[in-house]
């Protein structure tokens, strides 16, 4: 298996980068990770011209944990986040361990699969969820995007060719609250993508209330989506059952999944539900548990 | 616990294997690890359309690659008569399209050239003018007059290949008609492939100066790939050296020669330089031969106390654009005739209709003795369709309808001899062994919770080692098998079989058969394997047919060393030959057990100091035509239970309990269990070749065709009863298939037993969520 | 290394400790560089999409697919591969603990196998079960059932741990 052949070029600052992409335009590809773009490649269905190889570039590892948030930079890699111990972050590790197989997280990058844009990617539903806004840059200006506004649609995103996703940025959660975060996905086997992926995260305060909530959808659209009026449903309220099928049939219909090989529209829809409903129960679950402890 | 294959007496032994030393080092040596001087590389052009009219093929822009050496295409091979090539099944394959391409991925041009990369770069320029036509992808269709004849060549303007069948179709009416109970299902195995973690690949290398063909081949058959190479090109068969080097797994995959190995021997002829060539994972799953795809009807008759009476069995098999099955010339559906199973069926009747439709060739035996599995799965399935029917545990259902041990051996309705078994006393084993009656206890609890929990049993019988020559047959080629050993004077060994291990562990197991004959310890035992210079004649290693036709072979030719090795012992002893005798590990003068020669002291003598008037040397060829095949059996229990928000089955337990005769290596015959079992839970549960309407393959990568990773794989719980073959030189069986063809239907029965209280009596395989799901919804079981 | 270039780039690795280096198209895969160019054949290829492992080696000590990362990426990196895991003629406890307990059997994809394990043995000698299975995941084998890996690796693990401890 061979790739195309292409020009190579491994920048260590991202101005480097920026003045490749502005030079090279459409030709050229970023790689980051490389574990969507090089098996493409390798089966000639994508045929850069120039690679522009932003694994020597110091700033897109950066991390950095403050008050208002996380800002994580492109590169950080998906085992990097399953190994992360953010008792604020609880949903990125619990979403990393579910991506591709433990050989492809090592390599695999956050900004990559965003870039990428696959509306079967696991980091796009979770981090709808989260809340997050991604960093793009290029040689004039630097601007943040919700992740919401970023994701146009399967394979497409507001990126410009010649712009770079430099960081991703999420809100810490409200102060007095506890964060918990669930990650479900229904899959064939290790390494496939998913069926139906669904993040489910929720801050709870002392009373059980929740005071913010996320649910991300992966491979039930055209692009991964934000459940909003599931969010909004469950704002306010304790998690008592009749709470939780709510909002997990608004989930549901939020979902706008087609039927294939891998089961009918019908039944993606109802495992979101199944799935809305299984994450908020336990996240129920965990903040009992974590309520009686410091009782 | 694994012991040294420095021990005395190794016949049972878990001996370690004596191939892992290379190939723990990274040492092994793979097809694509052999670099040739000179060795160009090829690529295969394939067609992007399942059926399509071939307007012309330009090769200009692919000419114009640097480093391209040639472009071959199905017109030049039409030249030289060399556009079809037979297969083992008797019809015919192209081996580069000419006129029309039958399947998607079919080759269409060879490229050759001074590097991989540009072999692929210039494969891309190869310019191909098609015309799409209608594609024939279900077999029903394909048989209706509405549907386009696909094979153009054939004189008979149809679809349909051949019509097989067997029994007695009358008195099994009859039967059927006087049967106060009767069940009908269809049941179908769909396509899938062996996908041996290895693709598939040779290097050709002709020697003008010499005219002599060296063919290094991904191969299970290293001699009947001489054979076949030998009569489609033309060169005399002595002047064809196949050598088959380590090979990463086979599994039937590796059985039949396909078209990149004939235009890469082509390529080679005509450039007088070695030619590699390498297939792709997508190349392997698309092209190279599947197995299964048999839609399968099954009707059991039987008395209101549960006793068979009669079964009906009907199948269309689809075998895609041509019938490149690897099956014996006599059974075009192989021994699917098998599938009266471990039952006292009095009469049966099976008929099989081979059917072209525009997918790749195939169907191999997938770790499978030639359609066993199809027959297996099938009154597997159907036995616990009539346990429903009766409202009988189908435990008791089986015993009462086992052949009894006193029964063999055992004459089917469908003609076979069963060679031995004691089926009870391995099922009860393996009931036993999940302590059945407990669960089925639990099962009632769990039930009331609302839980859906399956048992499901599989009691199958195998028929394996291929086979006696007055009835086996590939290509003319009678299926014996063959071992030569030689003797040296310090007493170590040489044997070389014509067999072809993909990692069955021969280099171990054979040299544990010769050295328990010989009085020696496996390490004295050098096994060599897949090379047809050195090597003596063999169909090669499919059809769990090593240990039951090599393996005997092996025995005997060791006996037969023996027989000449007790005249030196004698001549050494100073006694008459019938005042010897063989104390399993000596030769002792009868009735003076301190006067004793060891195998290497005659090994000595026989270089040394024969008897007046003996040949010197130590050696022996045996040929051996089995007189029967044998008949492996297991009992296999799965556990199950059905998530009802996803549809998703988790296999809590799976208990096998195998009987393979003999055990020359306890730990190799549990590897063989643990795989096979995980193949058949892949083949239950995910692994499947899909095609759309349009004859596109779903399925041709690993991202789309499911194999089992560590996570979903159950942990397995072995075990064994021992029933020896009687006609086997050491009572061996044969156990590389049988978890493979036994499990599927274990699996099947399981999840039917769950939803069996409402009415479910089969899931199609592979059971994915989705398709649970469905029948939860239905059964309004759905959370 | 030539930026830039479309032949002919430039790769030095640290390979199982010792320096090669090569000019090589700056689109070949580092699993080609390793068995073709490097001629170290122990590292295999299974497939097309990434999805086998058999070609796992370690760069930086950390498993990677090598089908899919550029021989160039790994310039002026570490590798190791499975032919670096005998040391001074003594099996590494990985490929004594793959003989012992019939951890292979076409052998095929144990090398890529043998890589992850590496890895996991060196960060958790006594991992669990279900911790094993999990790391082997990306490595599939179509042989062995994993029963006899994950027990090779166990054992492994133990020795490892007890050698780490004197
Ligand atoms: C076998 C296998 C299974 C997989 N299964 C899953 C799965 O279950 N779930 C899942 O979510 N993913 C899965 N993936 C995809 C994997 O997570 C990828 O790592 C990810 O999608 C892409 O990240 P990358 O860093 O490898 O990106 P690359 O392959 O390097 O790049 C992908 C695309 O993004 C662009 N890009 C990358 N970085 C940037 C940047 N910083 N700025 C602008 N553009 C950029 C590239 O130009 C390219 O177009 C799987 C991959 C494989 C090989
Ligand atoms: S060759 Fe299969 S993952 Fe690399
Ligand atoms: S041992 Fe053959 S693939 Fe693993």
């Amino acid at each position: 298996m061979f790739p195309n052949p292409f020009d190579y070029y491994a920048p260590e600052t991202c101005d480097d980068v920026y003045a490749l992409l502005h030079e090279h335009g459409y030709d050229a590809k970023v790689i980051a990770g490389g574990q969507s773009l090089l098996p493409m490649m390798k089966l000639r269905l994508a045929a850069p011209e120039v690679l522009v190889d932003v694994n020597n570039v110091a700033d897109l590892r950066t991390m950095a944990v403050s008050d208002t948030g996380l800002r994580l930079g492109a590169l950080t890699r998906h085992a990097e986040m399953e190994r992360a111990q953010w008792p604020d972050y609880p949903l990125l590790s619990a979403t990393a361990g579910h991506i591709a197989d433990p050989i492809v997280r090592n390599r695999g990058t956050m900004g990559g699969s965003l870039a990428h844009a696959d509306p079967a990617a696991d980091w796009g539903a979770a981090l709808l969820a989260l809340d997050a806004r991604v960093t793009l840059a290029d040689a004039a200006r630097s601007r943040e995007v919700r992740l919401d506004d970023f994701f146009v649609d399967t394979f497409t995103t507001v990126l410009e060719p010649t712009e770079l996703l430099t960081a991703i940025v999420i809100p810490a959660p409200p102060r007095e609250s506890r964060p918990f975060g669930q990650y479900l996905k229904l899959e064939r086997k290790v390494g496939d993508f998913a069926v139906v992926g669904v993040a489910v995260t929720a801050s709870l305060d002392d009373a059980g209330r929740v005071v913010t909530a996320g649910i991300g959808l992966a491979s039930v659209g055209p692009r991964p989506l934000k459940a909003q009026a599931a969010e909004a449903l469950l704002v306010g309220q304790t998690l008592s059952p009749a709470v939780i099928r709510e909002a997990a049939e608004a989930a549901s219909q939020a979902a706008d999944p087609v039927s294939d090989r891998r089961g009918s529209a019908e039944y993606k829809r109802t495992m979101v539900r199944v799935f809305v409903e299984r994450g908020l129960a336990k996240i129920q679950a965990d903040w009992e548990l974590v309520n009686r402890a410091s009782a | 616990m694994a012991v040294e294959a420095t021990e005395a007496q190794p016949l049972g032994k878990a001996v370690k294997r004596k191939e892992d030393p290379r190939l723990i080092r990274g040492q092994g040596r793979y097809l694509d690890d052999i670099v040739l001087p000179n060795m160009l590389y090829m690529a295969l052009v394939r067609s992007p359309y399942a059926h399509a009219r071939i307007r012309g093929i330009d090769v200009e822009e692919a000419l114009k690659v640097p480093g391209v050496q040639a472009v071959l295409t199905g017109e030049d091979l039409a030249q030289m008569n060399l556009h079809w090539m037979p297969t083992l099944a008797g019809d015919k394959q192209m081996v580069l399209a000419t006129g029309k391409v039958l399947f998607q991925y079919q080759e269409v041009a060879a490229v050759v050239a001074d590097s991989r990369a540009a072999a692929e770069d210039a494969a891309q320029k190869v310019q191909v003018d098609y015309e799409p036509l209608p594609a024939v992808v279900d077999p029903f269709f394909a048989l209706t007059p509405d549907a386009p004849i696909l094979r153009e060549d054939r004189e008979e303007k149809s679809n349909h290949i051949w019509h097989w069948e067997v029994g007695d179709k009358e008195a099994t009416d009859a039967a059927l008609a006087g049967s106060p109970v009767r069940i009908k299902e269809v049941i179908r195995m769909p396509r899938v492939h062996p996908a041996p973690i290895e693709p598939c690949g040779c290097i050709a290398d002709y020697q003008k100066a010499t005219g002599k063909l060296t063919w290094y081949v991904t191969s299970q058959a290293p001699h009947a790939h001489r054979t076949v190479l030998a009569m489609v090109s033309g060169l005399p068969e002595h002047m064809i050296h196949v050598i088959s080097p380590d090979v990463g797994g086979g599994f039937g995959n590796k059985v039949p020669v396909y078209p990149g190995y004939v235009c890469a021997v082509v390529l080679s002829l005509k450039l007088g330089r070695p030619v590699k060539w390498v297939e792709t994972r997508t190349e392997n799953i698309a092209t190279t031969n599947f197995a299964r795809d048999y839609h399968m009807t099954a009707e059991i008759g039987a008395t209101e106390d549960g006793r068979v009476t009669a079964l009906k069995v009907s199948t269309i098999a689809d075998h895609g654009a041509f019938d490149a099955a690897a099956d014996p010339t006599r059974f075009p559906a192989g021994l699917f005739s098998i599938v009266t199973g471990s039952y006292r069926f009095p009469v049966a009747f099976a008929e099989v209709d081979g059917v072209y439709t525009n997918k790749a060739p195939g169907g191999v035996a997938y770790r499978c003795s030639f359609r066993v599995t199809e027959a297996s799965f099938l009154i597997e399935r159907a036995m616990q369709t009539l346990a429903l029917k009766l409202n009988m545990d189908p435990a008791e259902l089986r015993r009462r309808n086992f052949i009894q041990p006193d029964e063999f051996p055992y004459q089917s309705a469908l003609g076979w001899t069963y060679d031995s078994g004691n089926y009870e006393s391995t099922l009860n084993k393996a009931l036993a062994l999940v302590d059945y009656d407990r669960l089925r206890q639990e099962q009632k609890e769990r039930r009331e919770r609302g839980e859906l929990v399956g048992i499901g049993l599989s009691t199958f019988t195998e028929i394996v080692g291929a086979g006696p020559s007055h009835t086996f047959d590939i290509l003319g080629i009678k299926m014996f098998d063959s071992c030569e050993i030689r003797v040296h004077p310090t007493g170590k060994v040489i044997a070389r079989l014509g067999t072809r291990h993909q990692g069955q562990g021969h280099e171990t197991t054979f040299a544990q058969i010769i050295a328990h004959e010989l009085g020696l310890t496996a390490s004295d035992v050098l096994i060599e394997e897949g090379d047809t210079d050195t090597a003596p004649y063999g169909l090669g290693t499919y059809a769990s047919r090593s240990t039951p036709t090599a393996g005997g072979a092996a025995a005997l030719a060791a006996r037969r060393i023996r027989q000449k090795a007790q005249q030196i012992a004698a001549h050494l002893l100073e006694m008459a030959p019938e005042d010897v005798e063989w104390d399993g590990s000596q030769f002792v003068a009868k009735g003076l057990p301190s006067r004793r020669v060891s195998m290497a002291e005659v090994a000595l003598a026989a270089y040394t100091n024969v008897p007046p008037g003996m040949e010197p040397g130590l050696e022996a060829t045996y040929y051996y035509d089995p007189p029967n095949l044998t008949f492996p059996n297991g009992a296999y229990v799965a556990v199950v239970s059905i998530d009802r928000g996803t549809g998703q089955v988790r296999v809590e337990r799976f208990v096998a309990v195998d009987d393979c005769g003999t055990v020359i290596n306890p730990m190799v015959v549990e590897g063989q269990v643990h795989g096979g079992l995980t193949e058949g839970f892949g083949i239950a549960f995910m692994q499947e070749i899909a095609f759309d309407e349009d004859g596109n393959c779903l399925a041709p990568n690993f991202m789309e065709y499911l194999v089992p990773t560590a996570l979903e794989t159950p942990r397995w719980e072995t075990d064994r009863t021992e029933t020896p073959s009687p006609h086997h030189p050491i009572g061996a069986k044969g156990v590389g298939e049988s978890p493979n063809v036994g499990s599927p239907a274990a699996f099947v029965n399981a999840v039917v037993d769950a939803l069996s209280p409402y009415g479910v009596t089969n899931v199609d395989i592979p059971m994915f969520p989705w398709k649970i799901w469905e029948i939860l919804k239905t059964h309004g079981l759905a959370l | 290394m030539d930026n830039g270039k479309r032949q002919s780039v430039t790769v030095r690795v640290q390979i199982n400790g010792e320096t090669r280096e090569a000019a090589v198209e700056s689109r070949t895969l580092l699993a080609y560089f390793i068995r073709d160019t490097l001629g170290l054949t122990g590292t295999h290829v299974g497939c097309d999409t990434t999805s086998c492992g058999a070609c796992t080696v370690l760069l930086d000590g950390v498993p990677v697919k090598s089908c899919t990362v550029l021989a160039v990426q790994a310039h002026g990196h570490q590798l190791e591969t499975v032919e670096g895991l005998e040391q001074d003629g003594k099996l590494h406890p990985l490929q004594q603990a793959f003989w012992d307990n019939h951890g292979l059997q076409c052998g095929f994809c144990t090398p890529g196998m043998l890589m992850t394990a590496l890895a996991l043995v060196r960060q958790e000698p006594l991992a669990d079960e279900e911790t094993i299975r999990r790391a082997i995941s990306g490595n599939l084998c179509r042989c062995t059932g994993y029963m006899n890996i994950v027990k090779a690796i166990r054992q492994a693990g133990r020795t490892v741990a007890q050698t780490q401890e004197v």
